[in-house]
C-alpha cells in the first residue's frame, strides 16, 4: 500500500518497553513465553531420546541423551523473534554448538550446503549451514537454567536466535545434511524459505 | 511429515490490503466480530488468519494475528476479537473502532490448521473461549455444504453468557442431526444446567469426542494451557498425533 491509513485514537503503549534497535519490524515484547506448535506436545522419555547426523543415507553421528550431555556446552543470551509478532529479550539458553556437534561427529568440515531438521511429532524445518556454523545454531537443552519444558521443545531443540522462531525446532532429533534445498514444514505452508525476522521475512515472497 | 520438494512457482508477495469495517457484532461483553470488506480479497480456506496492521498518527504501527470467523463463501470477511486487558491493538479494535473505518490487512495465512468440506472423516472441534472463531469459519463452511460429515463442537467457555455465537450455533445445530455441540462452563452456571460444569477433563473427552477407530479430523483452538492439556489427554485416549491439530492463543495478543 501507498499510504496506511491513520486508525485515529490509536496510540502506542508498548514502545517505552521496546529499545527501538532491538526489535525487528512488525514485533512486540512480550514478558510471557507462548508456546506454539502445530500439533500435541510429544511425550519423550530421556531413556530413548537419541540425536543423529545424517548424510545421503548414512548415519554420520549418533549420542544418546548421556553422550549428548557430555558433549562440550555453551551458554548464549539472546533475543528470540517469533513470527507470530511477539519477541523475548534477554533470553539465555545453553545446549551444544553445530560447531561442536560437527566436531564431535568427526567432521571438520559440513559436508553439504543445506540442513533439514527432524523433530518428534513430524514437524520439519530447512536451513542454510551458514545459518548454523561460526557459533551461530545450536542444540539446546536449558532455557534460564533449567531443562527446556517440553512444551517449550524440551528436552532438545534447534536454537538459531537470529531467524523467526519458528526455525529453532522444537523436540529436534536429527539434522540431515541435503545438498539441495528443500522446504521443511511451514516453509511448505506459505511461510518464507529463509526467515529473517530484520527483513521481516515472514511469508513467502516477503 | 515428509519434507515436500519445493517447486520453483513464481511467489507472489502478500501485500497489504484495504479492510474497511462494515459492521461490528457485539459477540459478548468483551468479544466484537469485525465484518470487513477487503479490496481484491483472494479468499481463504477455513482455518487460515490474517495480519492486520494499524498505523498511529506520527507513524508507529502495530501488527497483530487474527483467525478468520467466516466461511469462504461468505460476502464480507469476519474477524472475531476478544479484548486483552491492558493489551495495545485488541482494546482499539473491541471499543474504538467504528463501521467505516479502515486499516491494513493481508492474508490468509498458514496451511496447516485448515479444514474443507472435501475432507473425510467425522470432524471433531475443541475450542476453549475465543478459540472458537477459526472453528466457526469451519462450522459456517461445512453449514453450506449439500453433504456434512458427523461433527462436533465441544466448546469450553466461563459463562453461557461468554459464549460466542451462541444463537448461531445452536440454530445450526438445531437444523442439523449431524452436529452435536457441548458447552463447559467452567465458572458459572445457569440455574438448571444439566451441561457440562467445570474445565474439559479426559471423562468428558471420551465420552463426548468420536472414537479414535473413526480417524475423526480434530482441531483444538485456545489459550496455550487450554490447549496443551486437552491435545495431551487426546493422544492418552489414543488419537493418533498426526490427526490433531493445533493452533494456540498465547496471551500477548494484546
Amino acid at each position: 500500500m501507498d499510504t496506511a491509513p491513520i486508525s485515529r485514537g490509536f496510540k502506542s503503549r508498548r514502545e517505552e518497553r521496546a529499545p527501538k534497535n532491538r526489535l525487528p519490524p512488525g514485533q512486540h515484547v512480550t514478558t510471557d513465553f507462548p508456546v506454539l506448535s502445530a500439533g500435541p506436545t510429544p511425550l519423550n522419555t530421556l531413556e530413548k531420546w537419541t540425536l543423529v547426523v545424517q548424510l545421503g543415507g548414512s548415519q554420520r553421528g549418533k549420542w544418546n541423551w548421556t553422550e549428548f550431555e557430555a558433549l562440550p556446552q555453551t551458554t548464549k543470551k539472546t533475543d528470540i523473534h517469533c513470527v507470530t509478532k511477539w519477541s523475548k529479550l534477554d533470553t539465555t539458553w545453553q545446549g551444544v554448538t553445530f560447531d561442536d556437534l560437527l566436531k564431535a561427529a568427526g567432521l571438520a568440515e559440513p559436508p553439504a550446503p543445506y540442513i533439514m531438521a527432524h523433530c518428534d511429532g513430524g514437524y520439519t524445518t530447512n536451513l542454510p549451514v551458514a545459518d548454523l556454523i561460526d557459533g551461530k545454531g545450536m542444540i539446546a537443552t536449558r532455557y534460564e537454567g533449567l531443562p527446556i519444558p517440553a512444551e517449550h521443545g524440551g528436552p532438545a531443540r534447534l536454537f538459531v536466535p537470529h531467524l523467526y522462531f519458528w526455525k529453532s525446532a522444537k523436540w529436534v532429533r536429527s539434522m540431515r545434511f541435503m545438498e539441495r534445498d528443500e522446504r521443511g514444514f511451514w516453509e511448505s505452508l506459505g511461510y518464507h524459505n529463509y526467515g529473517d525476522p530484520w527483513k521481516e521475512q515472514r511469508y513467502e515472497g516477503d | 511429515m515428509r519434507a515436500i520438494e519445493s517447486v520453483a512457482l513464481p511467489v507472489r508477495r502478500l501485500e497489504w490490503q484495504l479492510a474497511q469495517v462494515r459492521e461490528i457484532v457485539v459477540e459478548t461483553i468483551r468479544v466484537k466480530s469485525l465484518r470487513l470488506h477487503v479490496t481484491g480479497w483472494q479468499g481463504h480456506r477455513p482455518g487460515q488468519h490474517v495480519d492486520i496492521r494499524l498505523t498511529a498518527e506520527g507513524g508507529y504501527q502495530a501488527q497483530r494475528s487474527y483467525s478468520i470467523a467466516s466461511a469462504p463463501e461468505d460476502e464480507l470477511l469476519a474477524l472475531t476479537v476478544e479484548r486483552v486487558n491492558n493489551g495495545e491493538v485488541s482494546p482499539y479494535l473491541v471499543d474504538e473502532l467504528r463501521a467505516g473505518d479502515q486499516f491494513e490487512l493481508r492474508g490468509p495465512i498458514g496451511g496447516y490448521f485448515v479444514w474443507t468440506a472435501d475432507m473425510s472423516g467425522p470432524l471433531c472441534l475443541i475450542a476453549g473461549g475465543a478459540g472458537v472463531a477459526p472453528l466457526m469459519a469451519m462450522l459456517r463452511h461445512r453449514d453450506g455444504q449439500s453433504s456434512r460429515p458427523l461433527t462436533l463442537l465441544l466448546y469450553s467457555s466461563r459463562s453461557l453468557d461468554d459464549v460466542i455465537y451462541r444463537e448461531e450455533l445452536d440454530a445450526m445445530a438445531r437444523c442439523d442431526p449431524k452436529l452435536g455441540i457441548v458447552y463447559a462452563l467452567t465458572r458459572k452456571q445457569p440455574e438448571g444446567w444439566t451441561g457440562q460444569r467445570g474445565r474439559i477433563d479426559k471423562a468428558l473427552l471420551a465420552r463426548v469426542c468420536f472414537p479414535p477407530e473413526q480417524n475423526p479430523k480434530i482441531f483444538v483452538c485456545g489459550p496455550t494451557t487450554f490447549v496443551e492439556y486437552v491435545a495431551t489427554l487426546l493422544v492418552e485416549l489414543g488419537n493418533d498425533p498426526l490427526s490433531i491439530k493445533t493452533e494456540r492463543f498465547g496471551p500477548t495478543g494484546g
